[in-house]
């Protein structure tokens, strides 16, 4: 948990430093917004429609992060220097699911209010606490896969094009689950909450594939 | 054979030992059947011309990468299989400075002070004795190659590694440099020493054991003194 939080740090430092990440995904949210906007020549949209709308965004806006996980430790020897460091390999995991995780998280800080903003019609006041908890339980999914596809994808020469082919089929489960759960909250029905099962099918998708990447992700590591 | 040179004592114990170590890269084979032992203090001069397999083997003590076939131990532990035991105990000085360009040296420092659970103090100690003091709090892209040398040197040894696993550990330093880090990485540091260098004879000078690499094969293993011009000069023909 220690060389963890070392990781952690550095990781955060870096993306302070560079802002390479965090900015490129709100960018993109917000741009594909817009583009919605124009392009479905409507005003506003909701339900399921809007949910479908935003969790696709979401997913191909973490799939810019995702691609980048991993880039500083190639490109500037991170990989050999923790490889020589006497330490769990499974820390290397835990800390780019979690700096991974936290940028997810400000993404939706800004997300949330540029697509109310730009396409949801009803009002999010009382679904608000509902979509924070599907966020947050959609983030682990793609968190996980994301750590993991990113960590295939950098060992590749086609990393660009490895992240998204790998890791947008994989997390279609966590697509429909984010969505039809999301789905009742953007009605704009006063107070509402989300739908049970598809709560469940999105933490049992995120346990499955937590348990999955941590148990091979130390084998990627391998030469 | 017990090498002793200057005021380092070596042991009889083998702190490397390599026994028919082969490694290929797809159809290439960059090592072939290497063999030989480098007691513990020594230091072993690889030689070879550009592509004859020194950067791999020093990949492979580093347990970076794995032995195809063939045998070796590092500090008396079996690579692969126990590499966990000897990792922290390596210090590896290679072409990749293994710093990020967007931390300070003191950072990158710090980042590799909680790898290896090495008490901060160290880190101000390091950059004392690489002269990096002054521009300790710059980010390692504003460096020139130089500085970025003397901060990798500091970041290879800020753990007080055994075994120092150095690819052309002065390229970049000024003659003023050279005598700088030779306490941290020069016979002095009383680590057991793998080194490569551009520049054979200067490797041989502060050799022990020298093994010469040709297309991967070891076309020599042997005191220094043992290897003929003739023989020198055929390797990098």
């Amino acid at each position: 948990m220690r060389t963890a939080l070392v990781i952690l740090r550095k990781d955060l430092r870096l993306e302070l430093r560079s802002l390479e990440t965090v900015p490129a995904m709100v960018m993109f949210s917000v741009i594909v917004f817009v583009m919605f906007h124009f392009g479905l020549n409507t005003i506003t949209v909701k339900g399921q429609e809007a949910a479908g709308i935003f969790t696709a965004t979401l997913l191909i806006a973490a799939l810019l992060g995702i691609n980048r996980l991993f880039v500083a430790e190639r490109e500037q020897g991170g990989f050999d220097a923790f490889l020589l460091a006497p330490v769990d390999r499974t820390a290397l995991f835990v800390a780019k699911a979690t700096a991974l995780y936290l940028y997810l998280t400000l993404l939706e800080v800004i997300a949330v209010p540029a697509f109310k903003l730009f396409l949801l019609g009803p009002s999010l006041g009382g679904s608000l606490p509902g979509v924070i908890a599907v966020l947050a339980l959609a983030n682990l999914g793609i968190v996980a896969i994301g750590t993991l596809v990113s960590a295939i994808a950098i060992q590749t020469r086609a990393r660009d094009l490895i992240g998204p082919l790998i890791g947008l089929p994989l997390q279609i489960p966590s697509l429909i689950g984010t969505a039809r759960a999301l789905g009742p909250l953007f009605a704009g029905h006063p107070a509402s909450a989300p739908p049970g099962k598809w709560v469940a099918v999105l933490a049992l998708y995120d346990v499955v594939f937590a348990l999955l990447a941590y148990a091979v992700f130390d084998f990627l590591l391998e030469d | 054979m017990t090498p002793t040179r200057g005021t380092v004592t070596m042991s009889d114990e083998p702190a490397i030992r390599l026994t028919d170590l082969t490694r290929h890269f797809g159809e290439r084979t960059a090592l072939r059947k290497v063999s030989g032992e480098v007691p513990a203090g020594a230091t072993l001069a690889v030689l070879g011309r550009n592509g004859a397999g020194k950067s791999t083997l020093l990949r492979i003590l580093a347990t970076l990468l794995r032995p195809h076939d063939g045998e070796v131990a590092l500090l008396g532990e079996p690579l692969p299989r126990r590499a966990w035991a000897v990792r922290g105990r390596i210090g590896l000085l290679a072409h990749d400075p293994l710093l990020y360009r967007d931390l300070t040296a003191r950072e990158n420092l710090r980042y590799h002070a909680g790898l290896h659970r090495v008490d901060e103090s160290r880190i101000d100690e390091v950059l004392a004795a690489v002269q990096m003091e002054k521009r300790a709090d710059e980010p390692v892209r504003s460096y020139s190659r130089g500085m970025v040398q003397r901060t990798a040197i500091a970041r290879a040894v800020l753990h007080r590694p055994h075994v120092l696993l150095l690819d052309e550990p002065r390229s970049n330093l000024d003659p003023g440099a050279e005598a700088l880090v030779e306490p941290l990485i020069g016979r002095a540091s009383g680590a057991t020493r793998v080194l490569t260098s551009h520049d054979p004879q200067a490797a041989l000078a502060e050799a022990d054991l020298v093994l010469a690499l040709k297309d991967g094969r070891a076309a020599f293993f042997g005191e220094p003194r043992a290897l003929s011009t003739a023989a020198l000069k055929d390797l990098y023909a």
